[in-house]
């Protein structure tokens, strides 16, 4: 969750100001009939339980996205959260941290079929977690990998302007790619540095095979680049799923592979054994020379991750996970349990 | 370096391995629960064909589907699709055909 937090230094009047400002953006505009806008997210309960010591994290993540006319949209994330932790040297009792504010806050300007622009404060578009697997709801663990920071430039999201879109798509094979520029921000609110960077990926549907390449570069104090790929894999008519990342920095590197089975062969997928879904994550970090800003750990680590995740109707699911971490800094056990959420309604009710 | 290079292979290895013991024939394509049960958004051959494909191969990669949703919002649904998965302007059409036939 170490990382996790980092993306939630922000505080509440900017997030009521811009929900605020959104819903009358989007109440001015002449809606068309499938483009209200709408509200969605996760709201999660989790219990992490590191060294002994458990903490219990409640945890909402709304989003909204509202369509304004037919080429733009407005779409904002943000997080509340409280984190509930034993205190320190001996005493009793829970120290309590609260967070709120935005994840992010961007206007997409749909310019041409293969062009999307992208201002404002986005996800940092460098491998696949941050853009794809962050949302609560999505993810099969609590907390992100370790390589996390590497390429997303420590906080996860940018402040400027992206490119992204889809450049070529037919039954064979796609290629899509996003490339951005971030200026530097001190900002609580939009907390960014100033780098550039991007993503590309192909993928090829009858295989169902994704290769992607990132590249970021830090362009403030000491410039160091920042080289990524990942590899995701998901075989037709199997609830297999492979994901993988590797990134490396100038001072660490590493990667993280993990796979979920979800057991819908078994009765299928609303049967009571096909809604549990093993997942399993595997990762590594080494560290190449000292660096205590990059945010990998200060020595090599090997991480495994197991759990069992089951799906429960009506959008809920509870994550479970046992993770075994060995370094020369000393070995560690996590027990991580969740119950979240996943809820998307309309704004307004629609005609 | 060695020892990193040589357990990443064998990582590699045991992962690659894992799908042979998967196959899952009960799992075949299948309009996405979304689509089944969206009120108002049930898929309908031929229509839903290429939809359906693009569907599952942009969203249901990452997600699984809502259970249901409103009609009215499938727009905004499939536009925020089409910022976050970067999808063209072709996918977007055949995804939202495919939620409202």
């Amino acid at each position: 969750m170490r990382h996790y937090w980092n993306l939630l230094a922000r505080t509440s009047n900017l997030v009521i100001a811009s929900v605020v400002t959104i819903g009358a953006l989007a109440a001015a505009q002449p809606a068309a009939a499938q483009n209200t806008p709408l509200i969605s997210g996760g709201i999660g309960f989790f219990t992490i339980t590191n060294g002994g010591n458990t903490t219990y994290i409640p945890i909402v993540t709304p989003l909204i996205a509202a369509p304004l006319g037919s080429h733009l949209l407005v779409e904002s994330k943000a997080t509340i959260a409280d984190s509930f932790s034993p205190k320190g040297g001996g005493q009793s009792g829970y120290d309590s941290s609260w967070f709120l504010g935005l994840t992010y806050l961007q206007l997409d300007y749909l310019a041409t079929p293969h062009v999307t622009v992208v201002g404002g404060e986005f996800l940092t578009p460098f491998g696949t977690y941050n853009e794809r697997l962050s949302p609560i709801w999505i993810g099969n663990f609590a907390d992100a990998p370790l390589i996390f920071p590497l390429g997303t430039m420590g906080t996860g999201a940018s402040v400027g302007g992206m490119l992204r879109g889809s450049a070529v798509s037919n039954s064979k094979f796609s290629f899509d790619y996003a490339a951005y520029f971030s200026a530097a921000s001190t900002n609580e609110q939009f907390n960014s540095q100033r780098s550039t960077g991007g993503r590309a990926g192909v993928y090829f549907p009858e295989k169902r095979l994704e290769l992607g390449m990132s590249y970021g570069r830090v362009l403030q104090g000491t410039h160091s680049n920042f080289i990524g790929a990942d590899l995701w894999w998901e075989p037709a008519d199997t609830g297999f799923k492979l994901r993988s990342e590797y990134a490396h920095g100038a001072h660490s590197q590493g990667y993280w592979l993990e796979t979920d089975y979800r057991l819908s062969r078994f009765g299928g997928p609303d049967s009571p054994l096909g809604r549990l879904e093993p997942v399993f994550r595997w990762q590594q970090t080494f560290r190449n020379s000292p660096d205590s800003s990059d945010g990998l750990p200060a020595a090599d680590t090997n991480r495994v991750d197991a759990g069992l995740d089951y799906h429960l109707p009506h959008e809920v699911r509870i994550n479970t996970s046992y993770s075994r971490q060995i370094s020369s800094t000393g070995d560690r056990n996590i027990w991580q349990t969740g119950i979240i959420y996943r809820f998307l309604f309309p704004t307004w009710k629609g005609k | 370096m060695m020892n990193h290079r040589k357990r990443l292979a064998i990582g590699l290895l045991c992962i690659a391995a894992l799908p042979l013991l998967s196959q899952d024939t009960n799992s075949s394509a299948k309009p996405p629960a979304s689509a089944q049960s969206a009120k108002n958004s049930k898929p309908q051959s031929p229509q839903g064909g290429d939809g359906e494909r693009k569907f599952q191969q942009n969203c249901s990669r990452c997600h699984q589907a809502p259970e249901g949703f409103p009609s009215h919002i499938s727009g905004t649904i499939v536009r925020h699709m089409r910022v976050r998965a970067s999808l063209s302007q072709q996918d977007e059409r055949d995804i939202l055909r495919f939620l409202n036939p």
